[in-house]
């Protein structure tokens, strides 16, 4: 059985001490190992920051809705992702759009951190 | 006296070639931050060097050259930008086999720089404040404590505006383009919309001491001219550039000497300036030829007829509602209908004008307007009925927002008050 795990947190308004930074990076790499020694990982990445966020909506006349920020309706729940690849915010927004899921609720789309650049 | 001249003209240059040095640095580096930090010393050397060595021929050359020379000695230091060191290179490079001749290339060849930058910073994924800060800061080239006066907001708050929004230009990879032909008419109206924010906050500022922010208009008016530049062919934009002309046009006649409202009726029509007038006129036409109009055209088209008659009484009204009535069409809003019932009332009397405003009032969105309160309080006192016009103009001051506006509904408040009592004490005998 395959599970997603979503994980939350209070984003911090202030860049943390290095040493705190440090020590909880040491906390997510020793997670991530081992759970891929265990060979239960399958996918795993973070997620740039809400400011980074784009939600895009699909009103019922095709009319494009974009605006800045993670603007679920609280009584939308996540139901499904797609992880894509393509070259700028543009394409996102595009595979966003023609999404059913911008159609029926939104679709947040978040910048994937690429790490050890 | 030599020394002046030289920085008053660095001052010129900077307002003038900011957005052009800026554009293309951005497009060169990738870099928001880089580019503001390398242009800022190019203008900060011109304004030690130009003084001593004089101008030079070409000082928005001279400044893109300095700019990239610190931008790569800048480069080398960084460790982590090497691969951007790389990037520039290959930009420099792509450029000069381009057909420019070699680095720096000429002005003329790096205008259309200014349209990619145009898109970054109107793009839809930005908020719209964002937007209107990063247009006015980088194209424009208000420094941030300019920008943040201009927007009665304070300097630490616009800038941290401007640190967001770049970062999420830079984290969420906003491209730096200008939109393919098919995506253009999608993307072109938020640069519009964003160019039109800027003049409508300087026409009746949302807060503070004065009315009008002439500096706020004059940069959009100049940032519409340097989009009518890039897109000539796109008849909005010239649409747009004849509206805010056509309105800022009155500009002198529309405070008096202690910088009070002065409604269209009352105005001075002989201050209205004449140049921008006809500037505007000739650019309706064109944007109003070869097809269906757009809502700017059509909204410059009743600002021309309202520019043209010599007094409100001899405006042409039906026109005006003819012209709303198919503005309506196009670009739907309550504002629309507010305006239309207002010319409504010119041509069909009060009475009509009211039953509109009130349909208007009664669509919601416009509830707490004080443009349309005081719309209703004109109309009920010319009905006379003075009682309800005091409600009218008492709800337009609690949402009114700068000081002339506000002295001007106390004063309309205070006549409609003193006509109501007046018509009570002269009803009561008569009951």
């Amino acid at each position: 059985m395959r599970y997603l795990l979503l994980i939350y947190s209070e984003e911090p308004t202030q860049t943390p001490p290095q040493e705190q930074i440090e020590a909880s990076m040491a906390e997510w790499w020793a997670y991530d190992e081992a759970i891929r020694k265990a060979g239960a990982r399958l996918a795993g990445d973070a997620l740039q920051g809400s400011p980074t966020a784009t939600t895009v909506r699909v009103k019922d006349d095709g009319e494009r809705v974009v605006t800045d920020g993670p603007f679920a309706e609280t009584r939308e729940v996540l139901g499904g992702y797609y992880l894509i690849d393509v070259p700028d915010l543009d394409g996102a927004l595009e595979w966003a759009a023609s999404c059913p899921g911008a159609k029926y609720g939104s679709v947040e789309i978040r910048p994937v951190m690429e790490l050890g650049m | 006296m030599a020394s002046g001249r030289a920085v008053d003209s660095v001052e010129a240059v900077f307002r003038e070639e900011w957005g052009r040095l800026l554009a293309t640095l951005v497009r060169w580096l990738g870099d928001f931050d880089l580019a503001e930090e390398v242009a800022a010393d190019a203008l900060a050397t011109a304004i030690e060097r130009w003084p001593v060595d004089g101008v030079p021929d070409r000082p928005a050359a001279w400044l893109l050259t300095t700019a990239r020379r610190r931008a790569v000695d800048l480069l080398r230091r960084r460790q982590t930008y090497a691969a951007k060191l790389a990037v520039l290179r290959v930009e420099a490079e792509r450029a000069a086999a381009e057909g420019n001749s070699a680095p720096p290339p000429q002005p003329d060849a790096i205008g259309d720089d200014r349209l990619r930058l145009f898109f970054t910073c109107c793009h839809p994924a930005l908020g719209s404040e964002a937007q209107v800060a990063l247009t006015v800061r980088y194209l424009g080239g208000l420094s941030t404590a300019e920008v943040a006066r201009a927007f009665l907001v304070p300097e630490t708050t616009m800038a941290q505006r401007l640190v967001r929004a770049k970062r999420k230009i830079r984290e969420a990879h906003i491209p730096y383009r200008v939109p393919d032909a098919v995506e253009l008419p999608n993307r072109l109206p938020a640069v519009l919309r964003v160019v039109y924010l800027i003049f409508t906050e300087s026409y009746a500022a949302s807060r503070g001491p004065e009315l009008v922010r002439g500096d706020l208009a004059d940069e959009a008016i100049r940032l519409a001219r340097i989009l009518f530049r890039l897109l000539p062919e796109e008849r909005e934009v010239a649409g747009l550039l004849a509206l805010m002309l056509l309105i800022d046009a009155r500009r002198a006649a529309r405070t008096d000497s202690s910088g009070g409202l002065v409604l269209l009726a009352d105005q001075d029509r002989g201050r209205w300036d004449q140049a921008e007038i006809e500037e505007g006129r000739t650019l309706v036409v064109q944007a109003l030829s070869g097809g269906r109009p757009g809502q700017y055209a059509l909204q410059a088209a009743i600002a021309a007829l309202h520019d043209e008659a010599a007094t409100v009484e001899t405006t042409d009204w039906p026109q005006i509602v003819a012209l709303y009535n198919v503005l309506r069409t196009v670009a739907p809003s309550p504002l629309v209908d507010l305006n239309r019932a207002v010319a409504v009332a010119m041509v069909d009397g009060p009475a009509a004008g009211l039953a509109l405003l009130e349909d208007a009032a009664a669509a919601g969105e416009l509830v707490n307007y004080h443009l349309l309160s005081s719309a209703r309080g004109a109309l009920l006192e010319q009905l006379g009925r003075h009682v309800e016009a005091a409600d009218a103009y008492r709800a337009a001051l609690n949402a009114a927002g700068n000081q002339p506006e506000r002295d001007f509904l106390r004063q309309r408040l205070d006549r409609a008050v003193r006509s109501g009592s007046a018509a009570d004490g002269a009803q009561r005998p008569g009951r």
